[in-house]
């Protein structure tokens, strides 16, 4: 009897976590997602909501677009954090390697909206980076880096660069360096041993690392809002807009309950297609 | 061959050359520098000065992944993401060997080491032994002219690991690789190797066959490394010939040959062989032999056919480990009685200290 | 997702509760759900002083203003001032506001033209839900020296600033357009086909138009941002934006474009689950008398609604309003009349569109 309690006790935090902040949310959005406005006040259940996702191109293709550009942000922060994760865990001594991993953490102690502001900073026509170019006689005008979606990639792997490199240096570490040597001394080239050794061991860090920061930037807002360009379109852009400018909460909740699915679903595919399951990858990872 | 870290010199002007297709131990405490001689060879560190000639030709400048050497690691690093076949055929797929070819070929090896159709295995899913045989598998596939073997043994339990000795030294004279094996357990150097080399500190102590190091150990360190030793520090009192008589701080007296050349009134230290002493339970019979004493059981340690017993010197109160003959006479010694024992001069080496 | 869906829901229910707890706290409270200026840390000091009710001030917009008490029903704060063209419309979708009771209020502070205009604008069923307080237009800032050309909202398009023009993809700029273009939307409020049709060309326009624009701006801080660096010379904004940078660039100002500024009044409005009333009454006759309203006109850069204010404005301020604002500019200004249900949505495609496109 006492020892339920004790139970039912611990369990009760994650009980009201979950339920208070995620499901009744969830199930608050989805009911909401399904009532369709008549008139003023007046409300009717059906699928509109979400027919009109289908029917707009204007919504499926700015979906596919902020999927894709958060595929290529992916794979871009993998490139770029694999051989930083690789140092880290592999070559980085004590001091070193603790400094380079509070570099990575640096940027998450000033607000997204701060550091987004800092690459602002940098990339304006009248920039830092601009200027530095022209007093280096490299251009002869201003350059703008701004408002196109090269930018919002920068900002993008900028900011989930800590969570490719954590899970990847946490499985690199445990990868024996006498596997690396092995793969070298039976004829491996460096590439090989990367292809054939370094890679299948840190499969399922990469496999969560690729899936945080693709949510994460799927649900991006404020980077692509502030360093995009005209034409850049976000998902989360038009959520906002169906709630706050044009007051359509159903509409809203729709998108955002196939924000949901559809996330969910390219990630089952990643994982499919990697040929990983979930709780190896986020039990690892 | 020389090879310093920093201020520390781990391996300290070796120079050796090992015969083609003979099995070549090195063997030595931990931190001898053994490792550190073999991944110079392997190719994994780079020797400060001095060279390496495999087949004649330096292989300086060879990357570890283009040298004809291979190494079995000390925990095998049997790649935990390939089946058995694959771990095998890795290093001919880098080859670019084709497809049926390395089927063949990974086939071939693994019914040489006797794990027919394991191909398909996880390496998960075999056991200590198959792992070991897996591991120099894949090495020997390629041919390599020198096969590395760091401690591969130590991870297994007792006796897997003297049935793999047999199976190692079979499989060396089957291959006829030349094989360096390092490891600080003497009784696998001892049992497989051609030759011994005794490292100590970056240097070799003494290189040779096994029977050589265990009789006649050039060195106090070889003396007292390989095999055991009962031992008494003393000082020379006469020489006729290379025979000496040591004076020990007990005041006895024992005769022996010197291991190099002394004279008269040097600090020596004088080894004596547990298994070189006869035991009797009547003291005549030992009065030929050059050192014979009297004295009394301490204690039996009795473990089968190692069993050893620590008898005491009557008159000088030294005591002495004796390897307890196995012909049944002694079958029935017990702590507290009396017994003769006594070696021959020839048995005993002194050592000059310094 | 999270961020703007639940998450805002979320974040609004647990300011309710803690506004709630904190209210039955303390012996009197005003939580003011207003812009930013219109509640500067003096004049909060000096209604403290006077009245003893703590003011907490919650800084916000006309959209989020709507979510905000959408999402509670009404409740959560005390007082609101969204703009009068946003009442009526948002009362009959989800009923958020409560009707004022006008015997509370001082009606001889208010400008009395303004009060009888807002006053019908915000009514709805027979009942008046806003009384004005700040007012101010929307229009042009540009950079004269580099910018002469730009007379008109639709001279943003001119090619001699091409490359260096911001606007914000929001409702005033449909609008805006869509008088420079010769039309009349406010007329067409009431037929949202004619409406539709109209948005229709201003879509086109603003198509066509969009390779002259360096970005669209989001936040007042960026845009000045772009203005002061140089990086745009003409822009569609508030006029207080104009007025800030001149002080610092004269060259920089606002300008009434020749179709008419568009003009707004930022109004006070009871929420419908409002706890302190009377607080909000108070507030209401403290911050109209002419001294206070001084004040809020030097800290929000705009006009108020106050009677008689005028005398205690700032020169400068007084000097920047008259240049921008001719005699017959005023009498052009375009004031927004209310909004009816609905054309946020046809205004809402008609801005994906455009971005998208």
């Amino acid at each position: 009897m006492n020892h339920r309690f004790g139970f039912y006790l611990l369990l009760a935090p994650l009980v009201v976590w979950l339920g208070a902040l995620i499901i009744i949310p969830h199930i608050d959005l989805f009911l909401t997602s399904l009532s369709v406005k008549v008139r003023p006040r007046v409300y009717e259940i059906g699928l509109d909501n979400y027919t009109a996702f289908f029917g707009e191109p204007l919504y499926w293709n700015t979906f596919a677009r902020t999927a894709l550009m958060s595929v290529s942000a992916t794979a871009l922060t993998l490139i770029i954090g694999f051989p930083i994760a690789y140092y880290i865990a592999k070559l980085a001594q004590g001091r070193l390697r603790a400094t380079l991993f509070v570099l990575c953490l640096l940027p998450f102690w000033v607000s997204e909206l701060v550091r987004t502001f800092g690459w602002m900073i940098l990339l304006r026509e009248t920039g830092v980076v601009s200027s530095a170019l022209q007093w280096l006689g490299l251009t002869s005008g201003p350059i703008e880096f701004l408002y196109n979606d090269a930018a919002i990639m920068v900002g993008l792997v900028y900011t989930s660069m800590l969570f490719m490199v954590v899970p990847l240096v946490t499985t690199l570490d445990s990868l024996d360096n006498s596997y690396i040597e092995a793969g070298y001394d039976l004829g491996g080239s460096s590439f090989a041993v990367l292809r054939e050794i370094v890679i299948p061991h840190a499969k399922p860090g990469i496999v969560s690392g690729c899936i945080i920061v693709f949510m994460l930037s799927l649900g991006n807002y404020l980077t692509p809002i502030l360093l995009g360009g005209k034409d850049s379109l976000w998902f989360t852009q038009q959520i906002y807009a169906q709630f706050i400018t044009r007051f359509n909460w159903e509409q809203g909740s729709a998108f955002g309950f196939l924000l949901l699915i559809l996330s969910s679903l390219i990630v089952w595919a990643g994982l499919k297609l990697t040929g990983q399951t979930l709780s190896k990858t986020v039990g690892q990872g | 061959m020389r090879k310093t870290f920093a201020e520390f010199v781990a391996v300290d002007d070796v120079d050796l050359a090992i015969p083609s297709g003979s099995f070549f131990s090195i063997l030595g405490p931990s931190g001898c520098g053994k490792t550190t001689l073999l991944r110079m060879i392997a190719g994994f560190l780079q020797p400060t000065s001095g060279d390496i000639l495999i087949k004649g030709h330096s292989v300086l400048d060879v990357p570890p992944n283009k040298r004809a050497v291979n190494m079995v690691f000390q925990h095998l690093a049997l790649f935990p993401m390939m089946n058995v076949a694959e771990n095998v055929g890795y290093g001919l797929r880098r080859r670019g060997m084709p497809r049926e070819d390395i089927a063949k070929k990974v086939e071939d090896a693994l019914v040489r080491v006797g794990l027919p159709g394991s191909g398909t295995k996880r390496i998960s899913q075999i056991s200590g032994g198959q792992k070991q045989r897996v591991a120099i598998a894949r090495c020997l596939v390629l041919d390599p002219d020198v096969l590395l073997l760091d401690e591969p043994l130590g991870a297994l339990d007792l006796k897997l690991r003297e049935h793999m000795k047999v199976e190692l030294k079979k499989l060396q004279h089957e291959f006829e690789t030349t094989f360096i094996y390092i490891t600080h357990d003497q009784s696998e150097a001892l049992v497989m190797s051609d030759r011994v080399a005794v490292m100590n500190a970056g240097r070799f102590e003494q290189v040779g066959p096994a029977q050589e190091l265990y009789y006649q150990p050039k060195t106090i360190f070889v003396a007292e490394f390989v095999g055991d030793s009962n031992k008494w520090r003393g000082r020379v009192a006469a020489i006729d010939q290379n025979r000496v008589t040591v004076t020990t701080a007990q005041s006895g007296r024992i005769s022996g040959v010197a291991a190099g050349p002394c004279s008269i009134g040097d600090d020596v230290e004088v080894f004596v062989r547990p298994e070189a002493v006869a035991l009797s339970r009547d003291g005549s019979a030992l009065q030929t032999m050059a050192n014979h004493m009297d004295g009394e059981v301490v204690s039996v340690l009795f473990n089968g056919a190692a069993s050893r017993l620590l008898v005491r010197a009557r008159e000088t109160g030294d005591e002495i480990d004796v390897a307890l003959p196995q012909t049944g006479e002694f079958n029935d010694l017990q702590a507290g009685q009396s017994v003769s024992f006594g070696w021959s001069d020839a048995q005993t080496k002194c050592f000059v200290i310094g | 997702m999270k961020r703007n869906g639940t998450g805002l829901r979320a974040m609004v229910a647990t300011a309710a509760i803690f506004a709630l707890t904190a209210g039955a706290a303390q012996a009197e409270e005003l939580r003011l759900l207003t812009w930013g200026g219109y509640a500067p840390d003096d004049v909060v000091a000096l209604f403290e002083a006077e009245t003893g009710i703590d003011v907490s001030v919650t800084l916000s917009n006309n959209e989020e203003m709507i979510a905000k008490l959408r999402a509670t029903g009404g409740g959560g704060f005390d007082l609101a001032q969204p703009s009068q063209d946003r009442i009526s419309g948002a009362q009959e979708e989800h009923g958020i506001y409560k009707p004022l009771d006008l015997s509370k209020v001082d009606s001889s502070l208010f400008i009395a033209s303004m009060l009888d205009g807002t006053k019908k604008n915000t009514e709805f069923e027979g009942e008046v839900y806003g009384l004005p307080h700040v007012w101010g237009t929307s229009g042009l800032v540009l950079d004269t020296a580099k910018a002469g050309s730009v007379k008109d909202y639709t001279d943003l398009c001119n090619a001699d600033v091409a490359g260096k023009v911001s606007y914000r993809l929001k409702r005033p700029t449909l609008i805006g357009f869509a008088f420079a273009m010769g039309m009349d939307p406010f007329a067409a409020y009431a037929d949202p086909a004619t409406y539709e049709d109209m948005m229709k060309k201003v879509e086109a326009k603003l198509v066509e138009c969009k390779p002259n624009v360096k970005a669209y701006w989001s936040g007042g801080d960026a845009l000045i941002n772009l203005l002061r660096s140089g990086e745009v010379v003409a822009s569609m904004a508030w006029d207080t934006g104009g007025w800030k940078l001149n002080a610092d660039n004269p060259d920089i100002t606002f300008v009434a474009p020749a179709s008419g500024a568009l003009g707004w009044i930022d109004t006070f409005a009871l929420p419908a689950k409002t706890k302190n009333e009377d607080a909000a009454y108070k507030w209401i006759n403290f911050v109209m008398q002419p001294e206070i309203a001084a004040m809020i006109t030097a800290a929000a850069g705009n006009f108020t609604a106050s009677k008689g204010a005028d005398e205690f404005a700032e020169d400068a301020l007084k000097a920047r309003f008259q240049a921008s604002f001719p005699a017959e500019a005023i009498d052009n200004i375009k004031w927004y009349p209310p909004v009816p249900a609905g054309l946020e949505d046809i205004e809402g495609d008609i801005l994906d569109r455009v971005q998208a496109s």
